[in-house]
């Protein structure tokens, strides 16, 4: 609590010393970012947004933050492990930066772990994996998104709860970050009375969907599927090939309809209903410009991918202000990060639990066209959720982390 | 049993996909023993023209030819300006063609941009067909038709004119067709503006199911040489066996034995490797 409170008087008094005294609280260099994304590959598509993202949210800055002037420097990663630890040592070790944001995925994220905590990087992540916020969190690392879970809990209990589904199947990619969406939605639409009586797992690169749609049982009240990247326009649009839109509902996670795959999935997608830590309707100041910014630089409204970056960047400037621009005091920001509360970043108020995890809003939206595009509708707002969900901190880290086979799925019919 | 009925269904119009994919691949190992491994890479490529192309308006089955020929002449170019310079370096080859699939990749990605791309299938195809009361998407029962008025064609072409018969003679002995005054290198031209259009038709045509977006290159890539190890390189029929051989291995394996879905996949292209490195069609190239 003190601490808190602390940090609360902080801030004001940052943000006070850098108006009085604008050029002595600032140091003369710029603040440097290291921003490790994707550019070519399979994965570019989420990260150009995520750079289009940072660079739209920089704009309406004015290219500050705090006050201080920023030098971004985007490194692409190219997806891989490898190309993402070369780039994050390049970024800290010869560019200096102060602070990394990203990268895309979780198996780069990972990659990187343990050199950022060496270190002591200061990292505001995106990639989703659960437990780099539990199990193994670090004070170096804190996450203002979403965790794989946070978003799939919180629309598992709406179909439980508003929609009164008893009877759902699961599908989704086959590596860890299908697994822990389902492995989260699973408990908590069980532990809401449903049953989950079918999961079915392709393969991330699966060539076609075909195979799965006709496995799909017609005796389910609606199927929940957490696909990344262009799967989830994928599967739609097999889904409706063997005409099953509108026999069985689809629900998704975060990326699965993602707002820069809607105007590509056109009529299949209508009546998707996906849950998300974003959405370009939340208002607020810093969302409007934030969405028209996007709107007219890039033509896309932002989505998971784009609005995850603007996120971070809000907190760190919240932190910066805390500290009073001195991000050199690495330790002092990132304790600042997990102590602020930022009311006004473009996903709404954010704050942290002590694992560095955000606790903030989750949006269940559902797919319409409206005015002749395409549009993920929120038609709920989950506020606060944590990434433990109701459940207790430590009982929940007592579990295993999400996977394939945790929680068991005891309702499971062949 | 409809299980059966539209697991069998699936494994067909899937069969035909991949055969549309392979044809092309096979044809040009077999004739110029290139392993060409930008086929994927032009495979999307031509999925991206058709979607292209579709977006503007035109009739499908003419954006798949027009997209087909474009990358057919983007075929002739590279074997005529790369390839024909690593005659008999496969590892070059092999190096060069890697490194032509990832430029397409990354062209493609800055012509089109990162996300997926839609292809419609022609507007009276798309309504499922019902077949003793379940619904079938009928657009895969049309590209199965294809497929194998793609085979048949190919066939005619290889096996009924002058063109085809030079070209198994290419295949059978290389060194006695030049013996025997065939053009060769005006040959190689033709067998790989042949195996490239066939990889952008079939872009095309598959895109309706595949969508393109970026990525399908290497995930097509794989199937294409799975289908064209345990068919037989070089080797129409077995392009066409082994298509279907896959198509039914992966939906009915990816069905029964979900947990195991790529092993299933690539297992059987071991097996034959161990037990008749040929394929089932092949026959020992000179």
């Amino acid at each position: 609590m003190t601490l808190t409170r602390r940090n609360v008087l902080q801030a004001s008094a940052g943000a006070a010393a850098l108006a009085l005294t604008s050029n002595q609280a600032r140091a003369d260099e710029p603040i440097r970012i290291g921003f490790l994304t994707v550019k070519t590959g399979p994965l570019a598509a989420g990260g150009i947004q995520m750079e289009q993202g940072m660079l739209a949210y920089m704009k309406i800055k004015g290219n500050k933050l705090a006050g201080r002037d920023v030098q971004l420097i985007v490194a692409d990663t190219g997806g891989s492990p490898q190309g993402t630890r070369t780039k994050a040592q390049e970024l800290v070790e010869r560019n200096k930066v102060h602070v990394l944001m990203g990268p895309v995925a979780a198996f780069e994220a990972l990659a990187i772990g343990d050199y950022c905590e060496a270190q002591k990087m200061p990292t505001l992540g995106v990639a989703a994996a659960e437990d780099m916020t539990q199990r193994h969190s670090s004070i170096w690392f804190a996450r203002a998104t979403s965790s794989s879970g946070q978003c799939a809990h919180a629309i598992a209990h709406y179909a439980a709860k508003e929609l009164g589904y008893k009877r759902m199947a699961v599908i989704g990619d086959d590596f860890a970050y299908g697994h822990e969406q389902n492995g989260a939605f699973l408990r908590v639409f069980e532990d809401n009375g449903g049953k989950v009586v079918q999961k079915l797992w392709p393969p991330l690169n699966a060539p076609d969907y075909g195979t799965y749609v006709s496995q799909v049982k017609t005796n389910i009240d609606a199927i929940f599927m957490s696909f990344a990247g262009s799967n989830g326009f994928r599967f739609a649009k097999a889904f409706n090939e063997y005409g099953l839109a509108g026999k069985i509902p689809i629900l998704g996670g975060m990326t699965a309809m993602d707002e820069a795959i809607l105007q590509q999935t056109g009529d299949d997608g209508l009546g998707i209903i996906t849950a998300s830590f974003y959405s370009p309707q939340y208002d607020n100041a810093a969302n409007r410009e934030f969405v028209a910014t996007m709107q007219r630089e890039y033509k896309i409204d932002p989505g998971y991918y784009a609005s995850g970056p603007a996120v971070e960047a809000a907190i760190l400037e919240a932190a910066l202000l805390s500290v009073g621009g001195r991000i050199e005091d690495r330790e002092a920001l990132m304790k600042a990060v997990r102590a602020n509360v930022v009311e006004n970043t473009v996903r709404g108020p954010v704050r942290f639990d002590s694992h560095g995890e955000a606790i903030g809003n989750v949006y269940i939206r559902k797919m319409v066209k409206q005015g002749g595009r395409y549009i993920n509708n929120v038609i709920k707002t989950y506020p606060d959720v944590s990434q433990f969900w109701t459940y207790p901190e430590a009982e929940f880290l007592a579990n295993p982390v999400y996977s394939r086979e945790y929680p068991p799925a005891k309702n499971l019919e062949s | 049993m409809q299980f059966w009925i539209v697991q069998s269904l699936n494994s067909l119009a899937m069969g035909g996909l991949l055969f549309l994919l392979s044809a092309g691949f096979s044809l040009i190992f077999g004739l110029l023993r290139i392993p060409n491994l930008a086929h994927g890479g032009l495979f999307m490529l031509g999925a991206y023209l058709g979607a292209t192309l579709l977006g503007g308006q035109m009739n499908f089955w003419l954006a798949a030819l027009l997209s087909g020929v474009a990358v057919g002449l983007l075929g002739v170019v590279l074997e005529a300006v790369l390839l024909r310079r690593l005659a008999g370096n496969e590892q070059g080859q092999v190096l060069v063609t890697l490194g032509v699939s990832f430029i397409i990749a990354d062209l493609c990605l800055m012509a089109f941009g990162g996300d997926p791309m839609p292809l419609g299938a022609p507007r009276s195809l798309r309504p499922p067909v019902f077949i003793g009361g379940f619904a079938f998407p009928g657009y895969r029962l049309v590209v199965l038709g294809c497929a194998l008025a793609v085979a048949v064609l190919l066939w005619l072409l290889l096996e009924r004119t002058r063109l085809g018969a030079m070209i198994r003679a290419g295949v059978d002995d290389r060194e006695m067709a030049r013996g025997v005054g065939i053009k060769v290198s005006r040959l190689f031209s033709a067998v790989f503006f042949l195996g490239a259009f066939l990889a952008g038709l079939g872009g095309v045509i598959g895109g309706p199911i595949l969508s393109a977006y970026p990525g399908l290159d290497a995930d097509m890539l794989p199937l294409a040489l799975v289908v064209v190890i345990l068919g037989g390189v070089g080797s129409l029929p077995g392009a066409l066996v082994g298509s279907f051989i896959i198509g039914a291995i992966y939906n009915f394996g990816s069905a029964l034995f979900p947990d195991f879905a790529y092993v299933v996949l690539f297992l059987p292209m071991v097996l034959v490797l161990v037990i008749k490195p040929t394929g089932l069609f092949g026959r020992v190239l000179r």
